[in-house]
């Protein structure tokens, strides 16, 4: 997995989808999930769901054609994402601590 | 009650035009469609709706402005109605924040769309006013025949480079918040 820095808004999603879902599931799960604090837009939803099916870090679930029910869910490739992205974020907040805390 | 404005708002003010029509639904009235400098709103209680607008892509029929809709209605909005490239949606303000765009990138993609618009649409004026004027003065017609469609578009040219102009400073703010801010 290459050295790539995730947003806030694909971290939630990637997370959201590791059971399927839909948009606005997604919407709803990142909003408990960071307990009210990430509210994604829906334009910004879209897009990076668009961008993640691309990159094939999600896929959409079959037999429904229409956009409102699709369902999503993560692939390998974006839990691997997501476990780098893991990583990353611990090594921030250990250098964060260890500097700030002595 | 219905209740129809008429109102222009140049496009690169778009966001003053979201806010207005967020103020209008403060005090009860609510947008139900659009068109040409034409604004139909309803009565509904103060604050119940919050609106938001957008320019699409693509064409509005085009399918995937089509599923676009189709997947923000999915997320309790409503779609007003379309104007030429722009989408209206309301949402129940107890839904809580309406807003289009959540991070910079999406919002940064979002005026590149509308930059790209009016600046060609300026670009495409004040080349074809310019070509006329500049015929116009080598065919040497007295000046009272002097083409004014082509002083016309010179000026819509002008304008628009203003607004893009606009937009654009509005894009580079964005983009240098996006270098220390998600």
């Amino acid at each position: 997995m290459a050295n790539v820095t995730l947003t806030e808004a694909v971290y939630y999603i990637l997370l959201s989808l590791v059971e399927p879902m839909h948009g606005y599931g997604i919407m709803q799960k990142a909003e408990s999930l960071s307990n009210g604090r990430v509210k994604l837009a829906a334009g910004t939803l879209y897009g990076a769901i668009n961008s993640l099916l691309e990159k094939g870090w999600i896929t959409a679930l079959p037999g429904e054609k229409d956009s409102r029910k699709k369902e999503y869910q993560i692939t390998q490739e974006g839990r691997q994402a997501l476990e780098a992205e893991l990583l990353r974020l611990k090594e921030l907040l250990e250098n964060g601590k260890r500097i700030l805390e002595g | 009650m219905r209740h129809v404005v008429r109102k222009l708002f140049w496009v690169w003010n778009y966001d003053k035009e979201e806010k207005w029509l967020n103020e209008m639904a403060a005090k009860g009235l609510c947008l139900i469609s659009v068109g040409y400098g034409k604004f139909e709103f309803e009565d509904c209680d103060p604050g119940e709706y919050r609106i938001c607008l957008q320019m699409l892509e693509k064409r509005p029929r085009h399918i995937e402005s089509r599923r676009y809709i189709e997947f923000v209605e999915s997320t309790g909005a409503e779609h007003i109605g379309t104007f030429a490239r722009w989408i209206y949606f309301r949402k129940k303000a107890t839904d809580g924040d309406f807003a289009m765009f959540s991070d910079y990138d999406s919002r940064i993609k979002h005026l590149n769309r509308i930059i790209t618009f009016v600046g060609l649409v300026s670009l495409a004026n004040l080349l074809i006013g310019t070509g006329n004027v500049i015929r116009a003065i080598a065919n040497a017609y007295p000046i009272a025949d002097l083409n004014y469609s082509g002083l016309l578009n010179i000026a819509i040219g002008i304008l628009g480079s203003f607004g893009t102009w606009r937009l654009l400073k509005k894009r580079n703010k964005l983009k240098a918040e996006s270098q220390l801010f998600e």
